[in-house]
């Protein structure tokens, strides 16, 4: 089934659990199946399924609550602060384990996380990212700007806290 | 600080989502500016870390669609008095096309592991980098192998053998435990004449010849045996790389 993997695998991430991601993701191509005349030949499908399952996410519980401290995108969110260090990148992923990374996913805000995986995992391009997120181009880059920030610094922060 | 400035072009410069005119200028930059080069590098290299730890999540073989599902795609289906791949022009038509997909899946396939090849490379090469980097590059130092080789024991689901150097102009520093795609491996560090070459081993199902390649400026030769994949990473001349490749493979024999 096209998508299946992939769409398993980003449900996972929003949901945090393996019946909800399995729930999304029959949710999502039941859904897709019933809505298919109303997608539009010649646009994107990949983005146009990462919407119907963000969208099947945002309407359970656990994606209400996720998003329901989103309000607006343009307040700094705490703790994202710029990094005044040239790159703790460099410094960090010699000792920085994939665990980390996947310990600083699991604890950056939803929002912020499903942009860094549609963006760095699935490679989608601004166009697409801001056609499966449902906004504009700017606020994509906007965001992602801050939500990498943002994995920066609690990446920085555990690398800190091993150091010590 | 006019970096600043730089600082917000420079996701798009890794996302690759720039005109060639803003690529070429940013490019520019960066040439002159080599803080805004490390900058960009530690996004690159960031990027392609995440894209590996996230990656995580795959469904358990159980997982299927459910059977509704399929019921509804047929009903979807349009409805037709005799299947198609009945009718006598359509046989042809049909065998062409699952031809095609055969070739296609094919394709794809050999497509999919020559990039996860490359993917897996490019790691590797950014590892030995950032052992290069590091205060502590290895974790177990000797240049004995009946050191080295042991301290890996119970620390990876593999064994390997380690070639004597002492007549060859290659010294053993050491070795560390690598992860590559949640996998546990080996990093073996050797030196000639004050250059640095990594051997990581991994553990690897895909039977494949030597290949040698020469990537950034880096030679890269990798192969696979026994279940493992070798790949050595080192700034030296192919020759160098080669030498150490052989001495490999006659300690891996029988």
């Amino acid at each position: 089934m096209p998508l299946f993997v992939s769409l398993y695998n980003f449900a996972y991430w929003l949901a945090q659990d393996r019946a909800a991601a399995e729930d999304l993701v029959q949710e999502t191509y039941m859904k897709a199946l019933k809505g298919f005349s109303s997608f539009q030949q010649g646009t994107n499908f990949r983005a146009w399924m990462y919407r119907i399952l963000r969208n099947t996410f945002l309407t359970t519980q656990s994606g209400l609550k996720a998003f329901v401290s989103l309000d607006g995108d343009e307040p700094p969110e705490a703790g994202t602060e710029l990094e005044t260090r040239a790159t703790p990148e460099s410094l960090l992923l010699a000792r920085i384990e994939q665990q980390a990374i996947q310990s600083a996913l699991e604890r950056l805000p939803v929002h912020f996380r499903e942009i860094v995986l549609l963006c760095d995992l699935e490679e989608m391009s601004y166009r697409e990212i801001a056609q499966t997120l449902d906004l504009p181009m700017g606020t994509v880059m906007s965001r992602l700007s801050r939500a990498r920030r943002a994995l920066r610094a609690l990446l920085t922060e555990t690398g800190e806290g091993a150091a010590q | 600080m006019s970096c600043e400035r730089w600082s917000e072009w420079l996701d798009l410069y890794v996302d690759e989502s720039c005109t060639p005119q803003e690529m070429a200028a940013i490019e520019e930059h960066l040439r002159t500016c080599n803080a805004c080069a490390a900058e960009a590098l530690g996004r690159l290299q960031m990027k392609r870390a995440t894209r590996a730890a996230a990656a995580r999540y795959a469904p358990a073989p159980d997982f299927k669609l459910s059977p509704e599902f399929f019921a509804q795609m047929g009903k979807s289906a349009p409805r037709q008095r005799k299947p198609f791949w009945q009718v006598g022009w359509a046989q042809g038509l049909v065998a062409g096309a699952l031809a095609f997909v055969l070739i296609l899946a094919v394709s794809v396939s050999a497509w999919t592991r020559h990039f996860a090849r490359e993917q897996a490379v490019a790691e590797l090469l950014d590892l030995h980098v950032a052992t290069l980097a590091s205060a502590n590059p290895v974790d177990v130092v000797s240049s004995d192998r009946h050191t080295v080789k042991p301290w890996f024991q119970g620390k990876l689901p593999f064994a390997f053998n380690l070639p004597d150097v002492q007549n060859s102009p290659f010294k053993l520093l050491g070795g560390k435990l690598v992860y590559l795609n949640h996998s546990p491996g080996a990093q073996l560090l050797f030196e000639i004449r004050k250059h640095q070459i990594s051997v990581f081993i991994l553990q690897d199902r895909s039977e494949a010849g030597v290949s040698a390649t020469r990537q950034k400026g880096f030679g890269v030769e990798t192969w696979s045996e026994g279940g493992l994949r070798y790949t050595i990473v080192g700034d030296t001349g192919p020759a160098e790389v080669r030498a150490l490749g052989e001495l490999l493979r006659a300690a891996g024999q029988p």
